[in-house]
This record gives structure tokens, sequence and C-alpha cells, in this order.
């Protein structure tokens, strides 16, 4: 095969950037818990799909078998436990609840108590989308951790960032890292002609892998991160 | 974070002292640091490629200033042709001549569409119009129910006929809301939509089709300021497959720089007219394109620093500390009102985040970075542990009275002492400063301490030298004393912080000459003197 040089510039690029990457990073989900639910805190800044990605994840657990309680301790958006349950009922899974304006970090322990009574095999806890410059908001995300790990360690935090999101990602993924310590990334919203660049950098300074990313508001558009198409899809002629 | 524009540029022009006139070299030179900083903040490739055109070609052969150095000249020339792009057509909403108006929000998912519609309902309600928010999302689930419950808490009327969670057609709820509202004689109709991608063909002729239902006196695309370098392409999306008349940008209360602005500006040539900058129901403004030029540059904003201020202290309370300082009136400037301002501050925000606010903050970008916001807390611990006697006249703080305070803050006499004989020197430089209706601020704020090796008089002097009052040095007409009073504080932190070693004094003053305050506070003031806003 003859290969131009620009040809072989974008190949070297494409075997750079998928070293960047990573492969070989281990994106599996923790959901196991030791005797007690696995549970996984959901955070994120406003609108990056934190519930949906939460609807979605849901129906993954089902369909593995695992039982699985929602917690929504987005007590603050207007109507944001309605959409949390009306995911939950569309997979067929229970959503605990509190009073809108009330305390998250209370719902999200009465949900991995719930969780705990009912011998279910995770717990998902969706939280409230909060600027990483707001103190008292992040502070109340540490809260909301620190008290739900009276009940169960929370063995998975997944960071939801929006594939628009252009360099602000960075400080985001930093400020969340800092506080909730996450341990994953999702990657909203890839459908669209964004292509998310900015994980690339977020993965490499944080060391947190991309293990899921979302393709769209329907149930089954959750699908695990694979770094090779990735990379193909950012380096797309578009 | 991010390095100024400024920054990069002072480092570009070190060896240009002398000249008189910009090089092509000198220009080439700044326009990678130029490109760099606009790539930073989000800005399209193309638009950066143009726009460094654009600036290359004013800046060559320009003569240097007197006044100005090379730097300064170039950020003001790139700044200039930022604001031009950026506020090139800025307008007001358009009121159909019929009403009633209707305006369609449209977006991607996410960028705040529905929370939008309450705001701008409130907004329109205060101007005594009668709006209506029409719950056209019938796909995410429970948008309906957002609607509802936003627009309950907006005070404004939800036409939502429909459940939504995929039951329903929302071009026919649009067209339905329309009758309704004419029937009931709303005056403006405001159509929420179901957030779609550029690239979904289908929802995007859905989009076409409720536009061509309701026929909006106004499509507004709503986008999120932290969106990258996609965002030209989804602009150009929407204004293909249903056309925009003008932007919103949503969000602005992270510390995204917001490039889109420019890109979506410069590209699709329609004006950014709302700024949305909250979770409140009123954290809404109009756009304001000078503002948005200095935060894309990373030069600090000043003017929301102010209005941030305005709107978090209360000026009755400023002005009574401030009072108290001075004259000695209503009692003794006591721990206890140190301590009400210090929270006041507090409230703005992270104390980093203020100060980086400040043009020129760059210089004492360590320091900033050094503060440690749980010093704040050790100080509060420390001033609780007081009596209320203690608090108001700390001179009877003795030995013991000290012990006893340091033990109910779980700290030490050294901590106890270094804040009272911190807070006596502070007040000394306030008092002596007490010339204007100045102060009721923030006298030695914590942290300082933390600033490497600073000697305390430096600060003091520092303090006098740069007063730290924007409205004081730079407007010629004096302002207020309430307008005064909130704007000071925000201030005092920066002085008190001794702004770094040596140069920094000068290059504040630069900053601050550079930043063309006067006109923008003076305009700010008199709005703030006609009311709210």
């Amino acid at each position: 095969m003859v290969s131009t040089i620009p040809e072989k510039a974008r190949r070297v690029l494409r075997d750079e950037l998928v070293r960047l990457v990573n492969p070989g990073f281990d994106r599996s989900l923790k959901v196991d818990g030791d005797g007690v639910p696995g549970v996984v805190l959901v955070v994120g800044v406003n609108g990056t799909g934190k519930t949906t990605t939460i609807g979605k994840l849901a129906r993954v657990l089902v369909a593995e078998g695992k039982t699985v309680v929602l917690g929504a301790a987005d007590t603050f958006r207007a109507a944001a436990a309605d959409q949390l349950q009306t995911w939950g009922s569309r997979v067929g899974v229970p959503t605990v609840r509190g009073p809108e304006g009330g305390d998250p970090a209370s719902v999200a322990f009465d949900a991995v108590q719930q969780g705990i009574a009912s011998g279910v095999d995770v717990v998902l806890v969706d939280t409230a989308g909060r600027l990483h410059t707001k103190t008292g908001l992040m502070d109340e995300l540490g809260k909301i951790k620190r008290v739900i790990e009276k009940k169960a360690p929370v063995t998975e935090v997944l960071l939801v960032i929006d594939a628009t999101t252009g360099q602000n990602g960075l400080t985001q993924a930093r400020v969340f890292a800092d506080v909730v310590d996450i341990t994953g990334i999702v990657l909203s919203k890839l459908d669209g002609s964004a292509k998310g660049g900015i994980v690339v950098q977020v993965q490499r300074e944080l060391q947190v892998p991309v293990k899921l990313i979302g393709l769209g508001e329907g149930v089954d558009d959750l699908v695990p991160f694979e770094a090779e198409a990735f990379v193909d899809a950012l380096l797309a002629e578009s | 974070m991010f390095d100024t524009l400024q920054d990069r540029l002072s480092e570009v022009f070190k060896n240009l002292r002398g000249k008189s006139r910009l090089s092509e070299a000198d220009i080439d030179a700044t326009a990678r640091e130029i490109r760099l900083a606009l790539l930073e903040a989000d800005v399209n490739l193309g638009v950066v490629k143009e726009f460094i055109a654009a600036v290359k070609q004013r800046a060559v052969g320009v003569d240097i200033h007197q006044a100005l150095n090379p730097t300064q000249q170039i950020v003001k020339i790139v700044n200039e042709e930022l604001i031009s792009i950026l506020g090139g057509e800025s307008r007001q909403l358009r009121f159909a001549k019929r009403p009633p108006t209707v305006i369609m929000l449209a977006g991607l998912q996410g960028s705040g569409k529905t929370t939008l519609a309450g705001k701008l309902g409130l907004w329109l309600k205060e101007q005594g119009r009668s709006p209506l928010l029409v719950a056209a999302d019938l796909q995410r689930p429970n948008a309906v129910n957002q609607l509802q419950v936003v627009g309950n808490r907006a005070g404004v009327h939800v036409f939502a006929p429909e459940p939504g969670n995929g039951v329903g057609d929302p071009v026919q709820v649009a067209r339905t809301s329309i009758l309704h509202a004419m029937s009931k004689l709303y005056d403006v109709v405001i159509v929420d939509t179901a957030g779609r991608l550029g690239v979904d063909a289908e929802l995007m002729q859905q989009a076409a089709d409720i536009r061509d239902a309701v026929n909006p006196t106004e499509i507004l695309f709503v986008v999120d300021a932290m969106i990258g370098q996609d965002a030209v392409n989804t602009a150009r999306a929407f204004a293909d497959g249903v056309g925009f008349d003008g932007v919103v940008l949503s969000k602005l209360d992270g510390d995204a720089r917001g490039g889109a602005a420019l890109s979506i500006a410069r590209v699709i040539g329609k004006p950014i007219m709302f700024a949305s900058n909250g979770e409140g129901l009123k954290d809404f403004d109009a756009f304001h394109p000078d503002r948005m030029a200095s935060r894309i540059l990373g030069m600090g904003d000043l003017l929301t620093l102010i209005e941030q201020a305005e709107k978090t202290f209360d000026a009755e309370e400023s002005a009574k500390a401030a009072q108290k300082l001075m004259t000695g009136k209503g009692g003794e400037f006591g721990l206890d009102d140190f301590l009400s301002q210090m929270q006041a501050v507090r409230r703005m925000g992270p104390l980093s985040k203020i100060l980086g606010m400040i043009p020129g903050a760059a210089a004492i970008k360590d320091q900033i970075n050094a503060i440690d916001e749980r010093d704040i807390d050790r100080l509060e611990a420390i001033i609780h542990s007081m009596t209320p006697g203690e608090r108001s006249n700390p001179k009877i703080l003795d030995g013991s009275r000290r012990s006893r305070v340091a033990k109910g803050a779980g700290t030490t006499v050294a901590e106890v002492n270094a804040l009272v004989n911190r807070f006596f020197d502070a007040k000394k430089m306030m008092q002596s400063m007490a010339g204007g209706a100045f102060g009721g601020g923030m006298p030695g704020m914590p942290g300082a301490r933390r600033a490497p090796a600073r000697p305390a008089a430096k600060s003091r002097t520092r303090g006098k030298g740069v007063s730290g009052n924007p409205a004081k040095r730079n407007s010629h007409a004096p302002a207020d004393a309430p307008v005064d009073g909130t704007a000071a504080p925000a201030w005092d932190p920066a002085a008190s912080f001794g702004l770094g070693a040596g140069q920094s004094d000068a290059d504040l003053q630069k900053a601050l000459s550079d930043y063309q305050l006067p006109a923008d506070l003076q305009k700010m003031f008199n709005q703030k003197n006609l009311g709210p806003r």
C-alpha cells in the first residue's frame, strides 16, 4: 500500500492519541459492595445529563440481572425527582425521594438504607447539578458522600461531562475530583457534532478513566467507552 | 489556572522597551499569545484566525502611545475588537405590534431552556407584561412538571395541555397555545421546546414545524457558556434548521471564559441578547459586551465583582460599620463588625475567586492561590469564643482572657494574639484612610500572613498608596456613600494582601488605568441610583 505523507501523519497522530487515551485503563464499573449494596454517586455541573445517565445505567444493571434502587438526591431543581422516578418506572426499579428543597444528604442516606434493608445489589444516587465554582454547593456534595459512607462505602463516583463542554471541563473535573474523589467519567451527548476531546486532558491529568458514553435519550443509549473508536471519531473529517 | 493575555504579552514585550513603533515582527510574536489565549477561552479556531488577522492589520505601524506600553496597547486593540464583534449589533427584545409576542426557545439538551423560560417570564412580568409559558418539551421526562414548578415560582401561568414524557404533539401544543393566549389576553408567549442536537434532522424538522405553527417574533438560541469548539457547528445547525434572532448565554456564573459567545457572534452574526448567571429566577441580565471581552481575555471582571458585592452586602450594615470605624459613633468598630464584614465578603464566593476577578490580580496570583479558606473558619472560631464585651472592645483582652479564648477556639494563644494585633493594625490603617466615605471593609484578611515573607508595614503603606476603592481613584464625580460603602470592602482584601513585592504597585495602577473604568463605573452608579435593576 502506497501511503502518502498526510496519511502517515494521520496514522502517527492516531496512534499517539490512542496511547494518550490509554486503552489499557480499567474501565469497568465498581458496583459490588462487600456484603452491602454497591453505591454509585453521580455528579456534575448543571444540564450535563446526570439524571438521564442514571436512568440508562439502571437499565444496564437490570439487564445484567442486578437489583437496583434509585436515590433522588436532587432536591433542588424543579421536578428532578419526578424525572428520575419516571426513568425508574421505565426500567422497573424503585426510587427513594425526599421533599423538594430537603436535605439531599438525608435522601441519599435513606436510599442507601433502604437498599441495604431490601438487599439490593446497587444503589444509584442522583445529585443536583452544581457549578464547581459554588463553594457552598460543593461542600454539600462532600457531605452527601460522607453521609452515605456511614452506611455503605461509595464504590463509584461518576462525573458526567457534556461532550460539548470546552476547556472548562478540565476545571470542572479538577474541582469535583478534589471534593468527592471521582472514580470515573461519563461522557454524555456524544451523539451530537461535539466530540468531547477535553476528556483526553481530564483523563491524563486526573488519571480517572472515561467509563461510559451517552449517545442519546433512549434507554439503551449508554455504552462502554472504547479508546480507539473515540479517537477515530475525534479525527474524523466533519 | 490560565495566564491572562496581559501576562503573556508582557513576557513577549520584555525586551521591547524604548521602541517607538510596533514592527511586524513584534506583532507576529504577540499573535501566537493572543491565539493561545483565545483558544483557551474556547473561541473557535476559524474565528481565532480571522480575528488575529484583523488585529494584526490594526496593530501594524501603530504609534506607541505616550501613556501606554506596547502590551497595553495590544491588549487595548484586542479588547476593542472583541467588543466590536460581541456588541456589534446589540439590541432589545422586539415585541409584536399585534399581541401576543411569541418568543421561542431552542437549544441543545441541558443548555438551560426551561430555567430560562421561568427567568424570562419573571422578567417580562416585572415589566408589566402578562407572559404565558408553553410546555412544548414533551420529550424529556417531567420537563412539563419542571416548567410548571418554575412558572409557579415565577408567578407566571403555564400552558401545559399534554403530560409529556413522550406523549403528545409539541407542534399541536404550540399552535393551540397561541389561540389560548389570544383568548385569555396574554401578551407574551414563551415557548419552551425540547433540547435537540444539531445533527438530529428529525427533531430539527420538528423545531421548524413548531416555528411555523407559532410564527415567533423572536427565536432565542440558548447556549451553555461552557461549550467548546463545537459551538459554531451547533449554532450553524440551529441557524439553518430553525433560524434564530438572538442568543442567550447561560451558566455564566461558572468560571468558563465563554469564548463561544465570540464564535457565535462572529460566525452567525446574531447578537447575544441576554446573559443568565445563576439558578435563581432573578439571575438574568442583559448582555454586556465589554464584560464578556474582559472575561474572554481573562482580564478580570470588575463590574461583575462590584455587582456581586452590591447583591451580597447589606448597604446599611456596611455604612454603619464604616461610621463606627471613622467617627466612633454608635460604638467602637469591634471584632464583631469585623466578622460580619468578613462574612459578607465570603458570601460572594471563594475568596481566591473574588480576588481573581480583580484586574491586575495576576501579579498576586501566588498569594491568591495560597489562601486557605479555612483560615477564615479558624478566625471565626476565635471571635466566637470571645464574650460580646471582648468583641466590641478587644482592648480588654488580657493574658488570661486570651488563653481562655484560645482554649475555646481550640487554638493557641499565639493565634489569638496574631488576630488581635492584625485587627488593631488594620483598624489604625482604615482610620488613617478615612478621608472620604470609605471603609466598612475587611481589615487584615486572614491568609495574608500566609503570604511569603512580607513585612506587615508594607501592606499598610500599600493600602494607602493604591486607594483600594476604584470609584475613588478613577471617577471624578464623588459617588454616593452607600454605593461607596459596598464597593469598598471588595477591594480592601487586595490591599491588605500586600500586593506582592516591588513592581506590583505600579502594575496595579497601570492595570487599573488600563481598564477604562471611569465611564463604566459612572454608568453603574447612575443605574444604581435610578433604582433596582
